[in-house]
C-alpha cells in the first residue's frame, strides 16, 4: 500500500497574527511554523497503517525551501521519503493540482491530508483533489481502518457520523479522535538526515483566486464585570443591554 | 443566468444554516440583477421547501431519490452541477458545513469554478469585480479574496448573515432528476448514527453556546453547564483538555483544533482563554466569561465577566434566566 500524506506548514497555533504594511501577505518575521495539527493525524495513521499491513509512506509539501524544517520532522516522526512541490502555495486549487499529478505519477493508492489548514481554514484541497483524480474524497474522517484494498471511515456530518466503504485509490481528510499524533524521537531524527526530499517544480494551471486584502476582527470594547453577589444581574444585561437572549 | 442556492434539509425540515445561505444568495441574486433559484438535498417535504419563498427564493428544485436522504458527496455533486447546468448557474451558494464545503470543492474543479469558503458578508462587485471576505487564521482575521472565475462558487459561514423572512411568499417546487447511477452511490454511508443532543440543539447550527472548561473540576458536574444551556435554549460546548480527558465528547471541542463557532452568545465557565480557544469563538458576537481568576486572558475577550466561583455562579444564572420568563 503506497500512502501519500500531504502536510501543510503554517504558523504555531500560539501566534499572533500580524500583516506586512500594504495587508496583502501574512507576516511571517520571528514567527514559527509547524506542521499543520489536523495533518499530524493523517501522518500518525499513515505509520501505524504501514506498520501493521506493510506498504510506503510519502510525505508531500507544496511550499517553498522554508518548509524543509517540517517536512524532515515528518521524516523523524516514521515517513519514507519526501517531495516538495517548490512554489508558494497560492491558492487551494493552485496546492490540489500540484498534489493531484503527484499522487497520479506515483501511483499512490491513500491519500491523506487534514481537515483544513489552521492559517488558510479552507476544507478544500481534499475535495478537489478527489475530483481531479476522479476518486472519492472522505472528509473530515474520525477513524480509517483498512483492510486489503477497502478501507472503512467515518465521516463526521453536523450532529452525528456516517460510516463509510470506500475501496482504493481515495482521499481522506483526518481530525481526532483518529489517532494519538507522535512526536519524533532522537532515531527518528537521525534516520530523518538521510531519507530521500525530492524537490520538484510545479505544474498545472495558476490560481483561481486571489487575496485583495487581510485584516484584524475588531477589537473588544473591554469587559463589563458583574459581581458574583449579583450574578442573576448579568442575564438582565444580555437581555436588555446586549439583547441576545 | 442565475443564482443556485444548495438547500440542505434534515428529517423534513430546511436547516437553519441554509436558510442563512438562501437569503445570502437571493441578496446576490439581487445585487446581479438576476433570479435565485435553490436545489434541496437530505430529506425535505413539498411544505417546507415552498416557504423558502420566505427569504427570496423563486424556484427550488428537488430530486426525491431515496439515496439522496443521506450525504453521499459523489451524487450530491452531480446533482448540484446538473442543477447549475439547467439554470445557468453563475454563482453557486452553499453551507460552510461538512456537507456543503465537500460539495463546493469537488464542484470547483467540475464547473471550473473560483470557489471561497467560510464567507462572512455579500460580495462587493464594484468596478465588475468580485470580492468576498472570508474568515481566515482560524478566526484570528479576515481575508478579501478576489473570485477570478467566470463562475463562483461562496459557502456561507454559520450564523454570519442575517435570514431574510417575507412573510407569506412562496417558492415553486419543480421535481428535477440528474439521471443518478449507482456509481454517483460510491461513497454512501453504511449507516448513519446520530447523536443524542441534550435539547436537540446541534452546536455548529447553535445561535446560543454555553461552554465548560477545566474549572469545572470534572464530567460529574456538567449538570451545571445542561441547566444553564436548557434553561437559555442554549448547546453545551468544551475547551479541548476536557475532550482530551472523555469528560465530553471529541464533537463538543471547540477551538482552532476543535469546531469554530459563531453565536450570537458565549457563556465561557472555567476556561483560560488560551489563544487555540479563542481562535474557535472569538467571532461569537457576545463573550461572556466566568472564571474565579480575575487575571485570566479571557476577560481581555469577553463583553460581560463575572470573577467568582462557577459552582456558585452557575445556579444563580440558571435561576435568573428561569424567572425572566
Ligand atoms: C496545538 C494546540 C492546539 C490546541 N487547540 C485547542 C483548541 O482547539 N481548543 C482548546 O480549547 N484548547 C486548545 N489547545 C489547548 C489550550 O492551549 C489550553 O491548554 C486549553 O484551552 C485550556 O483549557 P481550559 O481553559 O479548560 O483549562 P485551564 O487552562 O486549566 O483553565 C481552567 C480555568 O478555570 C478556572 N477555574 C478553576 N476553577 C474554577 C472555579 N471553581 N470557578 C471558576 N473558574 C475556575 C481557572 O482560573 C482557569 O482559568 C491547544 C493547544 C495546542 C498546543
Ligand atoms: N501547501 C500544501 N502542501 C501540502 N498539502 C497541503 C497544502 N495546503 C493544504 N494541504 C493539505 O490540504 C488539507 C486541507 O487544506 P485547506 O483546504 O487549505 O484547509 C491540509 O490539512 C493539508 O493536508
Amino acid at each position: 500500500m503506497k500512502f501519500l500524506v500531504c502536510i501543510s506548514n503554517v504558523p504555531d497555533t500560539t501566534t499572533k497574527i500580524t500583516f506586512t504594511p500594504d495587508n496583502k501577505e501574512f507576516n511571517k518575521a520571528g514567527v514559527q511554523f509547524v506542521i499543520n495539527p489536523w495533518d499530524e493525524y493523517a501522518l500518525t495513521r499513515a505509520i501505524e497503517l504501514k506498520e501493521a499491513q506493510g506498504g510506503t509512506v510519502t510525505v508531500l509539501n507544496v511550499g517553498e525551501a522554508d518548509t524543509e524544517p517540517n517536512i524532515r520532522k515528518a521524516l523523524a516522526i516514521g515517513a519514507d521519503d519526501a517531495i516538495r512541490v517548490n512554489a508558494f502555495p497560492k491558492d487551494a486549487f493552485f496546492v490540489a493540482q500540484q498534489i493531484a499529478a503527484i499522487a497520479k505519477d506515483g501511483g499512490y493508492d491513500v491519500i491523506l491530508m487534514g481537515k483544513e489548514s489552521i492559517d488558510y481554514n479552507g476544507f478544500q484541497v481534499h475535495g478537489m483533489v478527489g475530483e481531479l483524480l476522479g476518486i472519492p474524497t472522505v472528509a473530515p474522517a474520525m477513524k480509517l481502518d483498512m483492510s486489503g484494498n477497502t478501507a472503512t471511515l467515518e465521516r463526521e456530518i453536523e450532529g452525528g457520523k456516517e460510516i463509510v466503504e470506500v475501496s482504493t485509490p481515495f482521499v481522506a481528510s483526518c481530525q481526532q479522535p483518529m489517532c494519538e499524533p507522535r512526536i519524533p524521537n532522537m532515531r527518528g531524527i537521525m534516520t530523518a538526515r538521510t531519507k530521500p526530499l525530492k524537490v520538484v517544480e510545479p505544474t498545472g494551471e495558476g490560481a483561481r483566486t486571489e487575496v485583495a486584502a487581510y485584516a484584524l476582527p475588531p477589537a473588544k470594547q473591554g469587559v463589563k464585570l458583574i459581581p458574583a453577589e449579583n450574578a442573576g444581574e448579568l442575564i438582565k444585561l444580555l437581555r436588555n443591554e446586549a439583547k441576545v437572549i | 443566468m442565475s443564482v443556485l442556492i444548495v438547500v440542505e434539509c434534515d428529517g423534513g425540515e430546511v436547516k437553519k444554516s441554509s436558510l442563512e445561505v438562501a437569503s445570502y444568495g437571493s441578496q446576490v441574486a439581487q445585487l446581479l440583477g438576476t433570479s435565485a433559484t435553490a436545489v434541496a438535498v437530505g430529506e425535505a417535504t413539498e411544505a417546507n421547501l415552498a416557504k423558502l419563498g420566505e427569504q427570496g427564493i423563486a424556484k427550488v428544485l428537488y430530486d426525491n431519490e431515496p439515496r439522496l436522504k443521506d450525504f453521499v458527496n459523489g451524487a450530491y455533486t452531480k446533482l448540484i452541477a446538473a442543477a447549475a447546468q439547467q439554470e445557468d448557474a453563475k454563482v453557486i451558494v452553499l453551507a460552510n458545513s461538512n456537507i456543503g464545503a465537500a460539495v463546493g470543492s469537488r464542484l470547483s474543479v467540475r464547473l471550473q469554478a473560483s470557489l471561497a469558503t467560510n464567507v462572512v458578508e455579500l460580495p462587493k462587485t464594484e468596478g465588475g469585480s468580485f470580492t468576498v471576505k472570508r474568515g481566515a487564521f482560524s478566526g484570528k482575521a479576515f481575508a478579501d479574496v478576489k473570485l477570478d472565475g467566470e463562475r463562483k462558487i461562496i459557502a456561507v459561514k454559520k450564523n454570519s448573515i442575517e435570514a431574510l423572512h417575507e412573510a407569506g411568499k412562496t417558492a415553486e417546487v419543480v421535481s428535477f432528476s440528474a439521471q443518478l447511477t449507482d456509481a454517483d452511490f460510491a461513497d454512501a454511508p453504511k449507516q448513519v448514527v446520530m447523536q443524542d443532543q441534550a435539547g436537540g440543539i446541534l452546536l455548529p447550527e447553535a445561535d446560543k453556546v454555553v461552554s465548560g472548561g477545566r474549572g469545572m473540576k470534572g464530567p460529574e458536574n456538567w449538570n451545571l453547564i445542561e441547566d444553564l444551556a436548557q434553561a437559555l435554549g442554549a448547546a453545551t460546548a468544551c475547551s479541548k483538555p476536557v475532550s482530551d480527558v472523555d469528560w465530553r465528547p471529541h464533537h463538543e471541542h471547540v477551538g482552532q483544533t476543535g469546531i469554530t463557532v459563531s453565536p450570537n452568545l458565549y457563556i465561557a465557565c472555567g476556561i483560560s482563554g488560551a489563544i487555540q480557544h479563542l481562535a474557535g469563538v472569538n467571532s461569537s458576537k457576545v463573550i461572556v466569561v466566568i472564571n474565579k481568576d480575575p487575571e485570566a486572558p479571557f476577560f481581555k475577550a469577553a463583553d460581560y465577566g463575572i470573577v467568582g466561583d462557577v459552582f456558585d455562579v452557575l445556579p444563580k444564572l440558571t435561576q435568573a434566566v428561569k424567572e425572566l420568563s
